[in-house]
């Protein structure tokens, strides 16, 4: 088996147009959620949401390209091309035949449905614009990034709600760990905050209209956020071959599912896949320092995390911190594991942890470190990301620091 | 508010409840609980929807910590309550 590293990652999201963007905010606990800016906003009941700001199209875009690129696949284009540019890869010859693009997105371009609706529902339009089907397709984010580099390998997306991102960035491990290909772009992307996007979401009556607080007891839902990052996964020796800055080892990845519930998450599920990343990462529980959790800001996820955590760590959940960056980017659906490997990957590599902001009151049932508010200096070796999306189906990333 | 308006909301708030909990109008209570007749928390989500749409109104229901509401789901007769005050204030 081979070992993969990363070499390059990039965002878009509400922090920031930039990966060094979103990592100062990070450290400095800052909040990317606001008042909703968009159509029609005065018919949503949720009026909240982390949305990508100051966002230019035709800055980064030709007409062309927007013609084609809902926003999740703009946002997309923008982290990979942060990605591919710090990792310094020339994707040529068999190395470009080879590799591929796996991208987790959970609605693909859901604003290209929502106005082709308006048009011909509300406007009374008898036509769309000619390219609404390859734009809101959930894999023209990964086709386009494909087409860009040249990259003639395995890609495709992947759609399992919350957790699209984890199960895209475990199949790129598990691709390039068992050598079908040397690198992979992965992540994932969304941008969902469009009218029907939030009416959607405001119908199953869990969103927060005020804020995302992960972990208090004074939690009241979730806060949806935007955006994409990208990461460049990469075979070591082929990293090591060319002299590339190595940012952290992808070492584990577990899926399962809980078998249970169209949307109630399981302890037993989310235990089963903690367990199952450490096991595949031949790690101990004892070596995990950091969890960047689920952690959405509802009563049952947050509660059902934590004992599933208490349950793998025992003793050591008392050593460990677990915080929801979720509480300062929102929860990013099918692109939301990507924007939290960032966090994880700080705290390998800076040895800064993210913090859970907007922590006011202790929850009993969530009695863990969750690193209240203010970001911490930690030295860490091993780290997870879990994701547990609606469905019930688990995702749980290990990366341990480089050596 | 005539007890006859009372009433009617009465009737239609349980045939919401029986249609969502497959059962017949008789065997729903006013004391019957959600769990009682076999409504978990989506069912409970979908009841209320259908009563929003019913009577034109808007329930303050949150999914999240449904001990925590205004809106007391505990069992048919508060829920009829519930809906009952509701109706009221909206034509005030």
């Amino acid at each position: 088996m081979k070992r993969v590293v990363i070499t390059g990652q990039g965002t878009v999201n509400a922090l920031g147009h930039s990966v060094p963007e979103t990592l100062s905010a990070f450290r400095e606990g800052r909040c990317g959620i606001g008042p909703l800016e968009l159509r029609d906003v005065e018919r949503l009941c949720v009026r909240i949401g982390a949305q990508v700001r100051d966002f230019d199209a035709a800055q980064h875009f030709s007409r062309k390209q927007i013609a084609l690129f809902d926003r999740f696949t703009q946002f997309a284009m923008l982290a990979a091309a942060q990605a591919i540019e710090q990792s310094g890869l020339i994707l040529d010859g068999e190395c470009a035949t080879r590799s591929g693009v796996v991208l987790g997105t959970a609605g693909g371009g859901v604003s290209t449905s929502d106005e082709s609706y308006r048009a011909v529902y509300q406007e009374g339009k008898t036509r769309v614009h000619p390219f609404v089907v390859p734009r809101l397709m959930n894999n023209a984010a990964a086709s386009h990034i494909s087409i860009t580099y040249g990259l003639m390998g395995p890609s495709y997306s992947v759609a399992t709600a919350c957790a699209s991102s984890n199960h895209a960035m475990g199949q790129a491990f598990q691709m390039v760990r068992s050598g079908v290909a040397p690198v992979m772009l992965t992540g994932g992307s969304e941008s969902m905050l469009s009218f029907g996007g939030v009416k959607a979401w405001e119908g199953l009556r869990v969103m927060s209209r005020d804020a995302c607080r992960p972990f208090s007891a004074n939690r009241n839902g979730m806060v949806q956020g935007e955006g994409a990052a990208v990461f460049v996964f990469e075979e070591l020796e082929h990293a090591r071959a060319r002299g590339a800055d190595i940012l952290a080892e992808v070492v584990g990845f577990a899926m399962t599912s809980d078998a249970f519930d169209i949307v109630k998450p399981s302890r037993e599920g989310a235990a089963r896949t903690i367990a199952g990343a450490l096991r595949d990462a031949r790690a101990n529980p004892e070596e995990v320092g950091y969890i960047n959790a689920h952690g959405t800001g509802t009563a049952a996820n947050d509660r059902t995390e934590c004992a599933a955590v208490r349950e793998v760590f025992a003793e050591h959940a008392a050593h460990l911190m677990m915080s929801s960056t979720k509480s300062m980017h929102g929860h990013l659906v099918g692109g939301t594991g990507a924007v939290e490997l960032l966090a994880c990957v700080m705290a390998l590599r800076d040895g800064v942890i993210a913090p859970t902001i907007g922590y006011q009151q202790p929850d009993p049932d969530c009695a863990l470190d969750v690193v209240p508010n203010v970001a911490r200096e930690a030295e860490v070796e091993l780290v997870l990301s879990n994701a547990f999306a609606f469905g019930g189906l688990n995702a749980v990333i290990a990366l341990r620091k480089f050596r | 508010m005539p007890n006859s308006t009372n009433d009617s909301i009465a009737e239609a708030v349980i045939a919401i409840i029986a249609q969502q909990a497959v059962l017949p109008v008789e065997d729903v209570t006013p004391a019957s609980t959600p769990d009682d007749l076999g409504i978990d928390s989506l069912g409970l989500v979908e009841s209320i929807f259908a009563i929003e749409e019913a009577f034109d109104i808007k329930v303050p229901f949150d999914a999240n910590d449904p001990a925590q509401n205004k809106f007391d789901t505990s069992s048919v007769a508060s829920i009829i309550r519930a809906v009952q005050g509701l109706v009221a204030d909206r034509k005030t």
